[in-house]
């Protein structure tokens, strides 16, 4: 288990109270000036050094992000917009940092900033934390009061203005471009890339854009220096991050351990065991809904960082757990996923908005039975045009749970589903309805 | 995608009153000279919370001119995201998440129980007119499952007996206090806990 004195996240059950003088006891806002007076040239190494990776689901390494901002600021102004988007189902760990670390975000937001010269900062947060986005604003307010953000930021000469910009209800708008694209008071429909958000974002100027979580680590990292981040979890996988156990597990929770924890251990130390104990365990879905669930063989062993879990051809993600036990319909929680994905699709490009109901419907009826065998094939088949015929990531994010449940559990639909084909015309299959007319919602 | 349609029955006017003008002004200042179109997102809010929790067509018509943009952009935005209500909602507007991690905790008792106290279909008001229910997407509470919103806040860790009398209460125009409901400390592992408990102590 990682060591107290290692955690970031201090106050992660907000057992001291998220104001600034308790959060300064703790050690944020000390000597945010003299970091900053270090360069940005030494904060972008150190976190190069640090290995920190992005940690909003794909990982990729923040000080190479950071190194993609123009040197020069030119006539364009440079923008840093955090996404607080968190809607992946699994996970909950943004909202904890919002309304119990808020002044480790605020700090890592100024940091940042300066690193890659932005004046101007916008937090987009997911419109239903609206209560704990407002504790972020009075958050932000003890900032501007203590003059750590604003003119002259915390006796640094750097200005940085904070501005939090509410979602309202849009999944896809934890996509980077979809987000900038909300933020311009359009709907969220992901931009093509290139060009990378890096060189045209946010009205046209340069953006970098992080996690909330990624953000709020890079204060301590700048602290007590990269080479500790390094030290902990193993190589390219370093340092700690939140893990959100939820499910079936006796003690569902947020955790905040090493990276390359060994999943076994992050259920029976932290969530106290499965429900019905871990021989009572179906399938783990290891880091939020777009990735495909591992079967209980695998989890045995199975380590939880990035590399290690898409050798499992899953993937980290976003590090929310979701525990499946015996006692679930493992067709049905994928099934409802499926529905997930199709009342979320922006509805941009075909595949994924004409192919995420398709595999619900088809779904659906595997979970009753009332499928034919040869549509357990056509379903992956949807799948495979899905993934990669997108714009945006949403279209893998959407078919790897399916092809997930159906590399490890083509045989539970097998032995449920056994119509004939659908040639021989036995059973009438609705395949090429409207999805609207069987959505209840219509 | 969902389908979302406005109500059929619309006021003719809307207007900002004096505290929401207030708010949208200081709202468009967040935002870059000539970019007021941002603020989109945020005058709809006002608007829905002006007018009782619901968004009708003649307040995206008011907002467009208000950010002079075209009412269809606005339209389009208020359609896109589905926290605009576009019809009425009542005063309590109860969204029950059942996405895998809340439904694998049990999110169809919650259901029921919005069925028995509430109405038997989604979006169909009380006989006050007070109170709606519906099905939502993950509300980002995967820890503290099941667990529902009602207007701004969170009810985390529910049964059926624990949302009934949630329920109840807003029925009679209380307000129950959010947060878990089997009384743990946040996302803390309950009864569980193996880290940071020198500060839980101290």
């Amino acid at each position: 288990m990682l060591k107290d004195q290692d955690r970031i996240f201090k106050n992660l059950y907000n057992d001291l109270g998220s104001d600034v003088c308790s959060s300064q006891k703790r050690g944020d806002w000390v000597n945010t000036k003299d970091i900053l007076n270090k360069g940005r040239d030494w904060i972008i190494e150190e976190i190069k050094n640090s290995q920190l990776r992005g940690r909003g689901g794909a990982g990729f390494p923040t000080g190479l992000k950071w190194s993609f901002a123009p040197k020069e600021v030119g006539s364009r102004p440079h923008y840093l917009v955090i996404n607080g988007d968190e809607s992946e189902p699994g996970t909950c760990k943004d909202r904890d940092i919002l309304r119990f670390e808020p002044h480790k975000l605020i700090e890592g937001c100024l940091i940042a900033s300066y690193a890659v010269q932005a004046h101007v900062c916008y937090i987009y947060i997911r419109g239903e934390y609206f209560v704990d986005g407002q504790k972020l604003q009075a958050a932000i307010d003890e900032a501007y009061e203590k003059k750590l953000i604003g003119k002259n930021a915390a006796g640094s000469g750097w200005d940085l203005d904070i501005y939090i910009h509410y979602g309202a209800g849009a999944y896809i708008c934890g996509e980077e471009t979809a987000l900038l694209e909300s933020i311009e008071g359009n709907k969220g429909q992901p931009r093509l890339k290139p060009p990378f958000p890096a060189l045209v974002g946010l009205y046209g100027c340069p953006t970098i854009i992080n996690n909330v979580e990624t953000i709020a680590v890079v204060p301590t990292i700048l602290r007590r220096g990269g080479k500790w981040f390094a030290s902990l979890g193993r190589e390219k996988n370093t340092g700690t991050k939140i893990f959100c156990i939820s499910g079936n597990v006796n003690n569902p929770c947020n955790v905040e351990e090493e990276m390359n924890i060994p999943l076994k251990e992050l259920i029976e130390v932290h969530a106290g065991g499965v429900i019905g104990g871990w021989d009572n365990l179906q399938a783990v879905i290891p880091g939020g809904s777009s990735m495909p669930l591992i079967p209980k063989e695998k989890c045995e062993s199975l380590t939880m960082d990035f590399d290690s879990l898409t050798a499992e051809k899953s993937g980290l993600g976003t590090a929310g757990v979701v525990v499946i036990n015996k006692d679930q319909d493992i067709i049905k929680c994928m099934a409802r996923i499926a529905r997930f994905y199709k009342h979320e699709s922006c509805g941009q490009c075909t595949p994924c908005r004409e192919g995420s109901g398709w595999m619900w419907r088809m779904l659906e009826r595997m979970a009753k039975g009332e499928a034919s065998r040869d549509e357990i094939d056509m379903l992956g088949d949807v799948t495979n045009q899905i993934a990669g015929h997108t714009i945006c990531a949403f279209g893998e994010g959407s078919s790897w749970p399916v092809q997930g449940l159906l590399r490890h559990f083509s045989n539970e639909i097998k032995k449920r589903n056994k119509f004939d084909p659908i040639v021989k015309k036995t059973k009438n299959i609705p395949y090429l309805v409207d999805q609207h007319l069987l959505d209840k919602n219509a | 995608m969902s389908l979302r349609r406005p109500a059929k029955e619309q006021p003719k006017n809307f207007e900002f009153n004096r505290e929401s003008l207030n708010a949208a002004n200081k709202i468009i200042s967040n935002y870059p000279k000539g970019k007021q179109q941002s603020a989109v997102m945020a005058l709809l809010y006002i608007a829905q919370k002006q007018n009782n929790n619901w968004i009708p067509l003649a307040a995206m018509k008011y907002i467009g001119k208000f950010l002079d943009m075209p009412y269809i952009k606005v339209y389009e935005v208020a359609t896109f995201y589905t926290m605009y209500n576009l019809a009425p909602v009542g005063k309590y507007f109860v969204q029950v998440c059942t996405t895998t991690p809340c439904m694998i905790r049990g999110a169809n008792k919650l259901v029921e129980a919005c069925k028995e106290k509430i109405s038997e279909n989604e979006l169909e008001l009380t006989n006050g007119k007070n109170c709606s229910w519906m099905e939502v997407e993950c509300l980002g509470a995967c820890v503290t499952a099941p667990m529902m919103q009602i207007n701004d806040d969170y009810y985390e860790d529910l049964d059926k007996e624990k949302t009934l009398k949630i329920l109840d209460k807003i029925l009679n125009d209380e307000v129950p206090k959010p947060g878990s409901y089997r009384g743990r400390l946040n996302n803390e592992p309950e009864n569980n806990r193996k880290t940071l408990m020198d500060l839980k102590n101290a």
